[in-house]
């Protein structure tokens, strides 16, 4: 089967630095995710993960960026987000995505969480050189 | 600094949120919360979530560290008005929000703390001036 052509219909970046950044993300997210015509309990659960992530980028990646997406591929329209850092990494990946793990003060439910709210989940991180996290969410499929 | 207000109704003690928190802006009504529960004698908490449209971990925490404390400072906390869509993004998320009582509404809320209080007090306090 041919593989589906991407096309990104808007892009926007939100830096991410301190905690405000993290509700200048869920509101675009949701800007987004309602241009795109996403239902409203998908809406929610995009913008959930994204604040998740968001949080993550900022508290546990010493800040990065947001890349937020409205994508076309020719089938199916949705909303792709994009969490990049250059902090500390994470060592253990499959350890990072369970339940109750947490380095931090938090309850450990973010990277999973984000993972369980979203149709596709991507993470891709070394040690020393940062995280990048890519969630989707289509229109009407899950 | 920006803060939630907290309003005083007879003996419970009423939040209403209505902006995108950010942590910081939680974690300040939290510790306002316990103060004033102490300060106004309160007896019990209504939080008021229904415009909130997202409750993500941190928030979730601190609804369950408000229920908590409240609970050790000999008050009840109900949180009111959560949005079908919270709800079901929550348990997705994997928050089962422990020990938080819910309500559908304000009414239904302060009902749960009056029968928590065995009927004692309360709105009563309020409705009579």
């Amino acid at each position: 089967m041919e593989k589906p052509e991407s096309m990104t219909l808007k892009k926007v970046e939100i830096p991410l630095h301190a905690q405000e950044d993290i509700v200048a993300a869920r509101q675009a997210v949701r800007r987004l995710a309602v241009e795109a015509g996403l239902s409203i309990i998908d809406q929610t659960k995009i913008v959930t993960a994204a604040s998740e992530l968001a949080r993550n980028t900022v508290v546990h990646g010493r800040g990065g960026t947001a890349i937020l997406e409205t994508v076309d591929e020719g089938h199916r329209r949705g909303v792709r987000l994009t969490f990049e850092d250059n902090g500390p990494g994470i060592p253990d990946i499959e350890l990072a995505l369970r339940d109750g793990y947490t380095t931090g003060a938090g309850l450990g439910l973010g990277l999973g969480g984000a993972k369980r709210l979203s149709s596709e989940f991507y993470i891709r991180s070394e040690p020393g050189e940062g995280t990048r996290v890519t969630i989707a969410t289509w229109k009407g499929q899950r | 600094m920006e803060r939630i207000p907290i309003l005083k109704m007879g003996s419970f003690l009423l939040v209403t949120i209505q902006v995108d928190m950010h942590d910081q802006l939680a974690l300040a009504l939290q510790d306002d919360l316990t103060g004033r529960i102490v300060r106004d004698r309160a007896q019990g908490v209504l939080i008021d979530i229904s415009a909130l449209d997202i409750v993500d971990s941190f928030i979730g925490r601190m609804l369950s560290n408000i229920a908590g404390m409240s609970r050790v400072l000999d008050a009840e906390t109900v949180v009111v008005g959560m949005r079908p869509s919270v709800a079901i993004t929550l348990v997705e998320l994997g928050l089962s929000l422990p020990g938080i009582r819910t309500a559908l509404d304000i009414d239904r809320g302060i009902e749960l703390l009056r029968e928590a209080r065995g009927g004692e007090a309360g709105i009563n306090d309020f409705e009579e001036g």
